[in-house]
């Protein structure tokens, strides 16, 4: 259990500031932490409540957490037993909307999150440019700032899809994709103040880890138009596990591209082969041979309410999931209560941005028979959804990375949810 | 080892069809022109020196020093080998060696041998990123030592080989050739 320091210091709270507080609300316990303690008093409206303090926290009653791990698959893990190549999964199941609150972004390290001091930290802009610059994160942030909600998403997200089926939760499977608001400059503003030669094609992004992460950007309409070195996250500034004080954020692209921690950019003519664009990030097929640069993350969708492991009961349910595309805006989702032989058209809430996660509803009332919820995602571009079936014909089963195949969540007679393959 | 105006008219051609396939555009007016915001300062070549640490393909970057394989054994040994295991096969970490001839089958192994398509990654990312528990602390010749090591363990040049900043770009990985560029979408809507 992580949260032992937040129960103590919750308790020390507690006992410190108000004796007024009455306790002992059994109906009120707190579920799953396991504290043992109250949290409420009887009556709120007779008792004087407790003081404001500097930096929120979320009611105690409140408990979704990250599942933190070692790597898509590998057994999961906290604290002393966190490797440094450490991934975290966001709880989809437990959030509203469209924004991931900060702390529960998923997170994917590579050697560990570094402690950086930003007054210290510098980006360097040169490689094939009129005049090579070093900004302070200061000055980055007097230059103009522009703002965007956008999904990021690992493609290792639901590398499970690509084995047999596993019974697990909606967070196990997707759980490595969040969005947010992101802050900071544009790409394309730097580069005007570095002066960028003609024959730049790629950019080398690298971040200030342990694992001095490397990547190739390529210099597209696309990139040049939206990618961002961005400072702020959803109104304040990055969280250290997403690249505190500077990250690279290209809307769209595989998580690991948008490099975190980012000290440096290197304009040149080719790509520079970075480890992680071939050893990694690259899809095996069947036949031996693997795409590469397999950017963008195509159109994706999942049902998170209800979803795994969880148990409904006959009635009215509300439907709730996330769709979302990297090549632009979610047309539109559709749902099937049937394993796909018949579709009806999801609700779309607003916000639907591009390249954004977007909330979709649809009412069903359960009749207590078995059913097999799946949703699938339509893009601006026409793109829809593959099948597993459709999507391992071509790619076959060793790609590990980029599965979006359309997700079936498997009602059984007593209302458990189960991730099933149909 | 050989053949290096082979490989790099090869290494042109890939890259060629990659710029073409991601639809590279040249740089729109404004990225090109220059604005001066008075913000961020000049670096200067010393300086630039010290931060431009990457290493292409092509050799840029490397720098001057030499390895060889028996100098790699005793580095891997000391430094690599509680991740890698003794031969670089056996984990618990990243298998490193072998794996020949398994990408086409059910249970693919991707190392270095089997899989990476450029030498030159290996000093890019041995520098920067290894060993684990303290990155950025091997010299020169010993990211080119364990390199000559692990590249004769996976049988891809001979074991009197001297590895250096004229060398590893030449040599030819197995797997050069494993790599398309992104064709998708590649499944047909329905």
């Amino acid at each position: 259990m992580n949260d032992r320091p937040r129960t103590i210091n919750r308790r020390h709270f507690l006992r410190h500031s108000a004796s007024v507080l009455a306790f002992g609300a059994s109906g009120l316990a707190l579920r799953a932490s396991g504290a043992g303690e109250s949290k409420a008093v009887v009556d709120p409206m007779r008792v004087p409540g407790i003081l404001p303090r500097p930096y929120g926290e979320r009611s105690p009653f409140e408990t979704q957490q990250r599942v933190g791990g070692a790597g898509p698959g590998a057994p999961h893990g906290w604290g002393a037993n966190a490797p440094n190549n450490f991934n975290s999964l966001t709880p989809l199941q437990d959030l509203h909307g469209i924004i991931t609150p900060s702390a529960l972004h998923f997170e994917r390290h590579h050697n560990g999150v570094p402690a950086i001091d930003p007054a210290r930290h510098r980006l360097a802009v040169h490689g094939l440019v009129k005049r090579p610059l070093i900004f302070t994160v200061k000055e980055l942030e007097r230059l103009p700032s522009t703002s965007r909600i956008a999904f990021l998403e690992c493609s290792g997200n639901t590398w499970d899809g690509w084995r047999e089926a596993q019974d697990v939760t909606v967070q196990d499977i997707y759980g490595l994709t969040s969005t947010s608001e992101w802050t900071g400059v544009r790409l394309s503003t730097l580069l005007e103040a570095v002066g960028v030669r003609g024959e730049a094609k790629w950019m080398l992004a690298e971040g200030s880890d342990a694992a001095g992460l490397d990547r190739s950007v390529p210099l597209t309409e696309d990139v040049l138009n939206e990618a961002m070195i961005c400072y702020g996250q959803n109104g304040e500034a990055l969280r250290p596990e997403q690249g505190y004080p500077l990250r690279l954020v290209l809307p769209g692209f595989e998580g690991n591209i948008n490099v975190k921690w980012l000290r440096r950019l290197k304009l040149g003519s080719d790509p520079f082969m970075t480890r992680w664009e071939t050893a990694k990030y690259t899809d095996l097929l069947s036949d031996g041979k693997a795409y590469q640069f397999t950017l963008v993350m195509e159109a994706k969708s999942v049902i998170t309410s209800p979803s795994g492991q969880q148990r409904i009961q006959p009635g009215f349910h509300e439907v709730s999931g996330l769709a979302w595309s990297g090549r632009g805006r979610v047309k539109s989702v559709d749902v099937s209560v049937d394993g796909g032989r018949t579709w009806r058209a999801a609700q779309l809430q607003e916000p639907v941005l591009s390249k954004c996660h977007t909330r979709f509803q649809f009412s069903w009332r359960w009749n207590g028979e078995e059913a097999t919820l799946q949703s699938r995602c339509i893009d601006e571009t026409g793109y829809t959804q593959p099948t597993r079936e459709d999507l391992v014909k071509v790619r076959g089963t060793n790609s590990l990375y980029h599965y979006n195949a359309i997700q079936s969540w498997k009602v059984e007679r007593d209302g458990r949810i189960r991730n099933i393959y149909a | 080892m050989d053949g290096s105006a082979t490989s790099t008219h090869k290494y042109v051609m890939g890259i060629t069809v990659l710029i073409c396939a991601l639809s590279t555009v040249s740089l729109g007016r404004s990225a090109d022109e220059q604005v001066d915001y008075g913000i961020g300062r000049p670096m200067s070549e010393q300086e630039i020196r010290a931060w431009n640490i990457d290493v292409s393909p092509n050799g840029d970057g490397l720098p001057p020093g030499q390895g060889t394989v028996k100098h790699g054994a005793q580095v891997y040994a000391g430094k690599c080998a509680a991740c890698h295991g003794p031969t670089g096969t056996e984990g618990p970490k990243d298998k490193l060696v072998g794996g020949q001839n398994t990408l086409k089958t059910p249970k693919p192994v991707r190392t270095i041998g089997s899989y990476w398509p450029y030498a030159t990654t290996l000093y890019d990312y041995i520098n920067r990123a290894m060993p684990y528990n303290a990155p950025q602390s091997l010299t020169p010749d010993e990211v080119y030592s364990v390199i000559a090591w692990l590249l004769f363990q996976n049988q891809v040049i001979v074991e009197d080989a001297v590895i250096d900043a004229q060398t590893l770009p030449k040599v030819q990985m197995p797997n050069r050739d494993g790599f398309v560029s992104d064709p998708r979408p590649d499944v047909p809507n329905r």
